[in-house]
């Protein structure tokens, strides 16, 4: 009956396209960051890739796929642990990082059976809880020395300039890869349904998808991430102690980061990720009221932007720079109406 | 039954909430194509067989066969994909998301059409709705009607065989019950079968060619119309108590 109907679905406009070759032309110019920054300045952009990777992860697995876990810092936990585990059986350390996050990928997937039968404040405790077991389990290994922890001493067999620079290469390969993976992830058929699953899982169930192997997805990929930004951690820190790796602080971060810039929004997760590196920069040194001011942020966006930054631009402007939705192009569709009738 | 045998058999079916039975032995043959009206009073489980028939609940006993398949171990999706599709009697909508998306995803889910496909199938249950003008608008802000009618658009961009409605006409004024009604027309037309929990029994009239009416978890009339609305058990199952 409709047959003829010309309609057009628009998923980049110009300003998403200029956006996307922005985030590109950025990310080209940030591999030259060894050649033209110092030391301490290299260190910290680094620090913000792994924020970025954090908030971006985390929001991928609240924001998307409506699961809010407290208990991400098991998967940090363990991509550290795994990469002192693996580069004290002799692998190289730059190896053993990337190893390490896949490993965790891969226990993600039997984890993911219990845990993604646990619904909401259910879920995100027993993540928690995880956490924890997880901690006590690291901490058997001889090799850790309980909470004194232990170093990746393989890293000086490497000159500092190199390490340096090859750890914030690294760093900055997985954040591109990670958000691009995202993002084309989002984008496909897979990313509706996490999105329809976060709303009324019953309602996606019953139009077709399949709910926890999407879940599954998400959550798998969440934990190869906060594992992979665990291994740059520890790359910049050199030092394990697994209780400062396992802390539920990360997911306080996590949180503050995805809430302040916009959750569920591609965006916000950046711009929390960037606005938290800000703050902690500039203020950080102020210890315990450091801590406070983050709360007291926290509580205020809650309050005051339930959607954060981003969420808050994207309602009243309409602007969308890395859409992952769907608009019908409604103007071709009445002009070629007007057109036949 | 046509030549090709009934397109869904419900055999025996048996559901309990507790100590509460639902479904009490409920037998249903359905044909392709066919349009069905269920009615019964409020907790006949009308509902229940619905959900039994979708897989969005599990049968305590009973078996399902759908398509010459027994799909009484099938969950929900993999139901929807074999063309088995239904609306809630609550709309539930993927409320961040908008209209368009919200059809898309049962499309490229439950039709598990490309993304082409998808587009046209989408932009075709829209059309078929009345919907195409809110494609973009956020589910959250639709009113009553609309979330009855994206019920509708989405469980139809799967490309269902068996169509469930679980009283879409429930709450709407005799225009909007009859707007819905020719929508339906043209889903028969298409060949799609119907099975209607409706309380509007002259609005379910103008579709249905057969009546079913439920009582206490089971079917206590099954056949014509007309025969099934002069049922002696009907009647008092609807006035309470017994006719005089």
């Amino acid at each position: 009956m409709n047959a003829g109907l010309d309609f057009r679905v628009e998923r980049w406009t110009l300003a998403s396209r200029s956006a996307v070759a922005g985030v590109v032309a950025i990310a080209l110019a940030l591999i030259a960051g060894p050649f033209v920054l110092g030391p301490g300045a290299m260190d910290r952009l680094t620090i913000l890739f792994v924020y970025v990777i954090l908030a971006a992860m985390w929001n991928a697995l609240a924001g998307y796929a409506g699961l809010v876990s407290v208990g991400q810092q098991v998967f940090l936990g363990l991509g550290a642990y795994f990469t002192i585990r693996l580069a004290d059986w002799g692998l190289n350390p730059f190896v053993s990082m990337v190893a390490a996050a896949a490993i965790v990928g891969i226990i993600a997937v039997p984890l993911s059976f219990p845990m993604l039968r646990l619904k909401n404040g259910e879920f995100a405790i027993g993540m928690w809880v995880l956490a924890e077991l997880a901690h006590l389990l690291v901490n058997l290994d001889q090799l850790v020395k309980g909470e004194t922890g232990t170093s990746l001493i393989s890293l000086n067999a490497f000159d500092a300039p190199l390490r340096r620079a090859t750890i914030y290469w690294l760093a900055l390969a997985a954040m591109v890869a990670l958000l691009g993976a995202l993002f084309v992830l989002l984008r496909s058929r897979v990313g509706a349904a996490i999105q329809a699953i976060r709303d009324n899982e019953e309602a996606a169930a019953s139009v077709g998808v399949r709910v926890l192997t999407t879940k599954r997805m998400i959550f798998v990929f969440a934990a190869f991430g906060a594992a992979m930004a665990g291994a740059l951690w520890l790359a910049t820190a050199l030092t394990f102690q697994p209780k400062a790796y396992f802390s539920v602080n990360w997911t306080a971060y996590m949180i503050f980061m995805v809430l302040v810039g916009g959750i569920g929004t591609f965006e916000g997760a950046i711009l929390g990720a960037v606005l938290f590196f800000l703050i902690e920069t500039w203020f950080g040194a102020a210890g315990v009221w450091y801590l406070i001011g983050l709360g007291a942020t926290a509580l205020l966006f809650a309050l005051v932007l339930p959607k954060g930054i981003w969420g808050a631009i994207e309602s009243r402007t309409g602007l969308r720079l890395l859409p992952v939705g769907y608009r019908l192009d409604i103007r071709s569709l009445l002009t070629k109406k007007n057109g036949t009738t | 039954m046509d030549a090709q045998g009934p397109i869904l058999v419900a055999a025996g079916l048996h559901k309990r909430f507790g100590a509460l039975v639902v479904l009490d032995g409920v037998d249903l043959a359905i044909a392709a194509g066919e349009a069905i009206g269920i009615v019964g009073p409020n907790g006949a489980g009308k509902t229940t067989l619905l959900s039994v028939l979708s897989g969005a609940q599990q049968p305590n006993g009973g078996s399902i066969s759908f398509k010459g398949g027994d799909v009484t171990a099938l969950s929900a999706p993999v139901r929807c994909r074999l063309g088995l599709a239904r609306t809630h009697q609550i709309p539930r909508p993927f409320s961040c998301m908008t209209v368009f998306e919200n059809v898309y995803v049962a499309a490229s889910q439950g039709g598990g059409f490309s993304r082409d496909e998808s587009y046209s199938r989408v932009t075709d249950s829209l059309a078929l709705c009345g919907m195409l003008d809110i494609a973009n608008r956020p589910a959250e802000a639709l009113g009553l009607l609309d979330r009855k009618r994206l019920e509708l658009a989405r469980a139809l961009a799967t490309g269902p065989s068996l169509l469930l409605l679980d009283e879409i006409g429930g709450g709407l004024t005799d225009a909007e019950a009859s707007e819905l009604v020719e929508t339906i027309r043209e889903l028969r037309r298409r060949g799609i079968g119907i099975v209607w929990i409706e309380h509007i029994v002259h609005v379910l009239l103008q579709v249905a060619e057969r009546l079913i009416c439920m009582n206490a978890g089971k079917i206590i009339a099954d056949g014509e119309p007309a025969s099934v609305m002069a049922n002696r058990e009907v009647v008092e199952a609807y006035l309470g108590g017994s006719a005089p």
